[in-house]
């Protein structure tokens, strides 16, 4: 995913010359670096001081620049959170935020590394626009959209390349939620690239005679909620699947959407309000219930517990 | 007074004067307000006034001017002083600084950019506006625009250390076309008590005792001037100085010194001062002590 931002990038500077890249110093861990390689006189190294980054490209934003920084999402969403919101999201600045190595899999760096509060953060924040690609087809139609269209985007990408979701014909529209496997017993719904994972967990289920439909929601802000209702409608339990925390992030937006629209039984999967630590991939995803594996125990679980209130209340 | 004076009668401008009746109006729109800062804006107003009415190169009924300097009030909680300066120069009537604080008002509690035009930034939270200051800068310098950016911070200000990482890559990039002007009015807040027998120049420590931001500046590489901040000749003939060095690669700092709550005889170098409302009795001791001077430049 981080090789699709930056190639994109790289694309679209040969069209567009208020194209920037500001990095925080880590250039070769988020592929900034390919980009300062390609138009050397459009990558602006920062240093490592996110904040002043934050402002700087607020600065360029009034001069009709269009910056994207660099960075890992821990950064920008925590370090430059004040930043962020005050120069960024309260100026509705014209400021893209790639924010690299988001969720629990950065590659060995732990808990002080990973970011698993972000979308709740950066969803918080009147006016920004909040993504969460589920591969690298997507991130790159995000990219695109992103450096189109004037405003703050927050940009969550994952650093590990992941199973693809999407061909090229995909056309990134914000708010938009894609359903990509219907079932009629339970909906599980996912962001980022959680959502191969958990599509992986919806076949799994299938295979044990369990229906499970996914809906994948690329862009937690704005967002189609009359979709998700609407998706939710029919079926005996709605799933959310999340790597990250369970608190405010997607699980947070589906419960204010079901609570508002589509009152029923919600099950959120995701980081339990617990801080992550270094390890595999694997054992993170097994740990944190984000497995395909554990994702299928858990909705299996929890459907059979649905039909036994179910069953009782009958 | 003239509100919009042209440049060629810029020289004869009584700076003196303009600062006067901006401390007015300052202490009556936080009184009618009812909330506001004090101690600041009349610290720094009359590098406001210096600024606005000779330094800046700036069109009040054209804020979008692409030529135009930039300036950044970096210490947003003075904003009523800037707000105070800007209806003088002409960008807005003066009866509206009584909508100063109040809903919907373009003139918020700290500077918004998205609401009244001719703010360069939204400020507020500190330590922030010179990292738009770099931006700006840098991104005048790659657009080929000759304007100069100039950022007012706080002395107290400098305590956050944002600043620090602005001033670190501003020199790194070499932008002679920015000037930090640092308001060294040696009080913030609250700060800490004087020590028996310490001095200060108000009636707490001052922000940047035990601190060296001359040399801290020019270790990082900044060229520093010191002036001081009330004389509005050498505030000019500073911002003329900076301005000038544009073409090299080393930005300037203006330390101005200055004295909190200037011009007012109860206000002046007493902390209690900085986001303080003048009472009935204060305001009308503020009309004597600006007011009559003001009235007979009128």
């Amino acid at each position: 995913m981080r090789d699709a931002w930056a190639e994109t990038l790289i694309d679209l500077a040969g069209d567009n010359p208020d194209l920037l890249v500001l990095d925080a110093d880590l250039g070769t861990s988020t592929r900034a670096d390919r980009f300062a390689v390609a138009h050397p006189e459009r990558f602006l190294q920062m240093g490592i001081a996110e904040q002043n980054m934050v402002g700087v490209a607020a600065g360029l934003a009034t001069l009709g620049y269009v910056p994207w920084l660099s960075s890992f999402a821990v950064f920008l969403t925590h370090r430059a959170a004040d930043q962020v919101r005050m120069l960024v999201a309260q100026t509705h600045a014209n400021v893209k935020i790639g924010a690299a190595y988001s969720g629990l899999l950065t590659g060995f760096t732990g808990k002080t590394h990973q970011d698993v509060e972000d979308l709740a953060i950066m969803r918080a924040m009147p006016g920004m626009t909040v993504i969460a690609p589920g591969d690298a087809t997507e991130c790159s139609a995000a990219v695109r959209w992103a450096t189109a269209t004037s405003g703050p985007v927050y940009l969550r990408l994952a650093r590990d390349a992941g199973p693809d979701l999407f061909d090229d014909s995909y056309r990134f529209e914000p708010g938009r939620v894609i359903r990509l496997r219907e079932g009629s017993e339970v909906l599980i719904v996912s962001t980022g690239t959680q959502s191969a994972r958990s599509l992986a967990a919806a076949e799994i289920l299938g295979s044990q005679g369990i229906s499970a439909g996914v809906v994948h929601v690329p862009c937690l802000k704005p967002v189609d909620a009359e979709a998700i209702a609407a998706a939710a409608r029919g079926v005996r339990l709605v799933v959310t699947a999340e790597e990250h925390t369970i608190l405010g992030g997607l699980g947070g937006l589906v419960a204010e959407i079901l609570g508002e629209h589509e009152p029923r039984r919600l099950v959120r999967i995701g980081i339990s309000d617990a801080w992550g630590e270094s390890a595999s991939n694997a054992f993170l995803l097994e740990r944190h219930g984000l497995s395909p594996e554990r994702v299928a125990e858990r909705v299996a679980l929890e459907l059979a517990r649905v039909d036994g209130i179910a069953g009782e209340a009958g | 007074m003239p509100v919009t004076p042209r440049p060629d009668v810029a020289a004869e401008i009584d700076l003196e004067a303009i600062a006067r009746r901006g401390r007015q109006l300052v202490i009556e729109s936080v009184a009618h307000s009812g909330a506001g800062h004090i101690g600041g804006p009349l610290s720094a107003m009359d590098l406001l006034v210096a600024l606005y009415f000779r330094v800046l190169r700036i069109r009040p009924d054209e804020t979008d001017w692409p030529e135009r300097d930039r300036f950044i009030l970096s210490k947003g909680h003075s904003s009523i002083g800037l707000y105070a300066v800007m209806a003088l120069r002409g960008y807005f009537p003066i009866a509206e600084l009584a909508t100063f604080d109040s809903g919907d008002s373009r003139l918020q509690g700290h500077p918004d950019m998205t609401r009244l035009p001719g703010l360069e930034a939204s400020t507020g939270s500190l330590g922030q506006g010179l990292a738009v200051g770099v931006g700006i800068a840098l991104g005048a310098r790659m657009r080929g625009l000759g304007f100069h950016t100039f950022v007012m911070l706080g002395d107290g200000e400098t305590q956050e250390g944002m600043v620090w990482e602005s001033v670190m890559v501003a020199a790194k990039y070499g932008l002679g076309n920015l000037t930090a002007i640092v308001d060294c009015n040696g009080l913030q807040q609250y700060g800490w008590p004087l020590a028996p027998g310490e001095g200060g120049r108000g009636d707490r420590r001052d922000p940047l005792a035990g601190t060296h931001l001359r040399a801290a500046l020019e270790a990082f590489g900044w060229r520093v001037l010191e002036i001081d901040g009330h004389d509005p000749e050498g505030i000019v003939a500073a911002c003329d100085q900076a301005r000038d060095a544009a073409g090299t690669v080393r930005p300037t700092a203006i330390l101005a010194t200055t004295v909190k709550g200037r011009g007012l005889s109860f206000t002046e170098g007493r902390f209690e001062w900085h986001s303080r409302v003048a009472t009935a009795d204060e305001a009308a001791a503020a009309r004597q002590e600006l007011g009559a001077a003001g009235e007979t430049e009128a």
